[in-house]
């Protein structure tokens, strides 16, 4: 701020604060030949009876407006209020929220230092880690996949078997440090009305759902020639470029012939974001491990280098088999 | 025989019959809104009756339907009487209240239709702000121009307040509205960013200021002497806390906006000033309840100055609670919670409102040619349900938003939040179920003043015209 503009600031403050106590002060004092206060009004009267004493300020009254004044420029000196005037104490309210941030920080340090050095599993299966963990999923993560992590439309569900990303540790990891765009097209223009109505039945057919069968049995066609790109050719998605599986119960949208078609029709646009930047990688780490325990176990065996239908295969197995276990407990 | 001059009584019995309405209307929306927090299925799906779009109304019709008419009632009534004069212009006066009406109307109907530049207390579109802008200057050509031909030469204390009050709101209109529309319905702000939060709460603050402050606090400087039969108590003082209220009151607007992209020196100085206005504040109180001291027995048959005590003591509680809610460590607690819906409630009901009902009962039989209320018993009903309500609902918004505050800043040695946000309006059910009853009792109150009004109305004379009073000579 230039010197000024400063120096309008405290000009004009002091103008209203010298101002303001000056008049209480001169009015506090009786003048020159004034009648005791109490017994006679002004001398003016309006509408009738409507009349005025002339009492003297209340003294403990002027006293709180010269202690409030006292106070403001007091605090003037020590925080910065006048224009480019620093303040004596150096506060900023940057840097008030940098050391409870700090502050917080270290003495949370040495916890975050014995979780840095186990493994996601040693994690998952740590009581403290999992408290904090939990927090850290209350603070961060429920508000879009729900305190349950059961979802919501357009959030996907974190308690079943069903990755849209892929379910390994690396691949969590990174949906949540790097977060995830999931684009899907709209589809509308190129199928026509027909070719929408199609699809819409073949996809309905995948998960077991009624559909018409020569709407279906015409729809397979084209699925496999536009949707199989991401979605498999079998359905199944893909879980490298985030292609849902449209063969299970398992709908981000809902899966009734409506919002197929609204999907199919207009696409769809949806967003993971990022945590690392905000988090720091022993928070995101953390909630790895979290979200890991969450779902039912994975395969023992994860095929490190394997085409990804074939992951995608075994893990539906391993999945649904999971599924009907927590259901038969 | 010789045409007597009368006052022109009836804008202000137009304007004191509307505040009943509007009184009604503005808080019957406001318990629907609190009824909503409670139960979010009464609006029913559908958008016009959505939290969003009533509570701009609620806002709307009680500060400025409700409040606005009072205001508009007292000083017409407060200037003529102590002028000793007519109003200035009959046709203007008119113009002011039909207009203002029509204001109204169009805001409950834009408002629900989620038209709205989204700046609090000022949501009306650009058109309707126009109008208010034209209405307020004509409303000012009426109130100065009475002033100017009084036939007395001390302008009473009662009119600096009204004064005061007429001409900042005029200009904290216009420099707030200032925008730039692209349709009839739609427009843009002239300011940006963090300019145009700081304008917003330049007029938001000092709205609550000069139209909630120093417009209710002339219609005390007239309404509590006449009732109580004593002369105002300080002449001085109230010169003292006038100059200083509306100099240091234009300071207070940045404690709106402590911990934003405001910079630390606007935050600061918006905080030294509030803390300075406490004593200027205190000033209209001291004066109020020291003109009521020896006319204390009057309090056991008269429910009317029982309105006006009582409205003082909010204010004072009102007041003391502003400038310690402006601190920035007590503002870090209390921001965003419902301890400033208590605060403003304490304030917008328990003085606002109530030394407004005061004053209409004390008006309105006077205005029908008659020398009281129907019926004194209903008012004392109504002042214990409405200051029994409001109790109900400031003292359980102070324990919810203190709450709130609470819950939000406490964490967790890993240095998450203990609380999830819907945890702490899990905890806050309770308290809104207790605002929602505050509020039905303050509402059940202006229907009983309704019934009381109309009783009275009816029963008013046929002859109402007053003849203008000579001015004494002192």
């Amino acid at each position: 701020m230039s010197t000024g503009w400063t120096l309008f600031i405290v000009i004009i403050t002091a103008i209203n604060v010298v101002g303001a106590t000056w008049l209480m002060w001169a009015s506090s004092r009786r003048a020159p030949g004034e009648k005791a206060p109490g017994a006679e009004t002004t001398g003016h009267t309006w509408d009738g009876d409507l009349a005025e004493y002339n009492n003297p300020l209340p003294r403990w009254w002027l006293w709180l407006f010269y202690g409030s004044v006292v106070f403001s420029l007091a605090y003037l000196v020590l925080f910065p209020g006048l224009g480019s005037w620093k303040g004596t104490l150096g506060w900023t309210q940057e840097g008030q929220w940098q050391k409870e941030v700090e502050a917080a920080e270290l003495a949370a340090a040495p916890m975050f230092e014995r979780f840095s050095r186990m493994s996601f599993a040693e994690l998952g299966a740590d009581a403290d880690a999992m408290r904090v963990a939990r927090n850290l999923y209350a603070n961060h993560c429920a508000m879009c996949h729900g305190s349950d992590a059961r979802g919501a439309i357009g959030f996907p569900n974190l308690t079943n078997a069903d990755w849209q990303w892929g379910g390994t540790e690396d691949a969590v990891y990174a949906t949540i440090a790097y977060g995830r765009i999931g684009a899907m097209p709209p589809w509308g223009e190129v199928l026509g009305p027909d070719g929408v109505e199609e699809v819409v039945a073949y996809t309905l057919t995948l998960s077991g759902q009624q559909a018409p069968a020569d709407l279906a049995a015409a729809g397979e066609a084209r699925f496999q020639m536009i949707c199989s790109a991401c979605h498999g050719l079998d359905g199944k998605g893909m879980q490298v470029v985030g292609g849902p599986n449209l063969t299970d119960d398992v709908w981000i949208y809902g899966g009734g012939a409506d919002m197929i078609r609204y999907a199919v029709l207009n696409g769809r646009q949806n967003q993971m974001p990022a945590q690392l930047d905000a988090l720091g990688e022993q928070r995101v780490r953390l909630l790895t491990a979290y979200v890991l325990t969450l779902a039912p176990p994975q395969p023992a065996a994860e095929p490190a280098a394997s085409p990804v239908e074939s992951t995608a295969d075994e893990g539906e197995a391993e999945a649904t088999a999971g599924v009907a276990a927590d259901a038969a407990e | 025989m010789e045409r007597v001059e009368t006052y022109n009584d009836k804008v202000v019995r137009q304007f004191a019959i509307m505040t009943v309405v509007w009184g009604i209307v503005g808080m019957l929306v406001g318990v629907i809104i609190a009824a909503q927090l409670l139960w979010p299925a009464l609006n029913f799906d559908v958008p016009w009756l959505t939290y969003s779009r009533l509570r701009p109304l609620h806002t709307n019709a009680v500060i400025f339907a409700f409040g606005g008419s009072a205001l508009f009632a007292a000083s017409y009534y407060v200037v003529q009487r102590t002028c000793h004069v007519r109003l200035f212009s009959d046709k203007l006066a008119a113009f002011t209240f039909w207009g203002w009406q029509l204001i109204i109307v169009l805001a409950a109907v834009t408002l629900p239709l989620g038209i709205t530049t989204s700046k609090e207390y000022a949501e009306l579109e650009w058109p309707i702000d126009v109008l208010i802008a034209v209405v307020w200057v004509v409303y000012a050509v009426v109130f100065f121009g009475t002033i100017a031909k009084r036939r007395i030469k001390h302008i009473y204390v009662a009119n600096w307040f009204f004064a005061a009050y007429i001409i900042t709101i005029a200009v904290l209109h216009i420099g707030n509205s200032a925008a730039l529309p692209v349709s009839l319905t739609k427009s843009y702000s002239a300011y940006a960013g963090t300019v145009d939060a700081m304008v917003q709460w330049w007029y938001g603050h000092n709205a609550v200021g000069f139209f909630l402050t120093a417009g209710f606090l002339g219609m005390m400087y007239y309404f509590v002497p006449k009732q109580a039969g004593r002369p105002v108590y300080s002449y001085r003082l109230s010169v003292v806390h006038f100059w200083s209220l509306i100099a240091i009151y234009m300071w207070a607007g940045p404690h709106h906006l402590h911990y934003t992209t405001l910079p630390d020196w606007a935050q600061t100085l918006g905080m030294v000033f509030s803390v300075m206005l406490l004593a200027p504040s205190w000033g209209g109180m001291i004066n109020g309840i020291m003109t009521l001291s020896g006319a204390w027995h009057k309090l056991r048959t008269d429910p009317i100055l029982k309105f006006m005590i009582v409205s003082l003591s909010f204010y004072g509680m009102s007041t003391f609670e502003g400038p310690m809610m402006s601190i920035k460590t007590v503002n870090a607690l209390s921001h965003y919670t419902d301890w400033t819906i208590g605060h403003v409630h304490s304030g917008a009901l328990g003085w606002v409102a109530m030394i407004s009902v005061g004053s209409m009962y004390a008006l309105i039989p006077r205005l029908y040619g008659r020398t009281e209320m129907y019926s004194t018993k209903l008012i004392d009903v109504h002042f214990w349900t409405t200051t029994i309500g409001i109790v109900l609902y400031v003292a359980s918004m102070w324990i919810a938003g203190v709450m709130q505050g609470l819950m939000w800043r406490a964490t967790n040695a890993d240095g998450t939040l203990t609380y999830t946000f819907i945890e702490s309006l899990a905890a806050t059910y309770p308290y809104y179920a207790v605002r929602l009853l505050g509020g039905l009792l303050v509402l059940g109150g202006m229907f009983i003043m309704a019934y009381n009004v109309i009783k009275t109305v009816a029963g008013g004379a046929a002859r109402r015209d007053v003849p203008v009073m000579a001015p004494a000579h002192a």
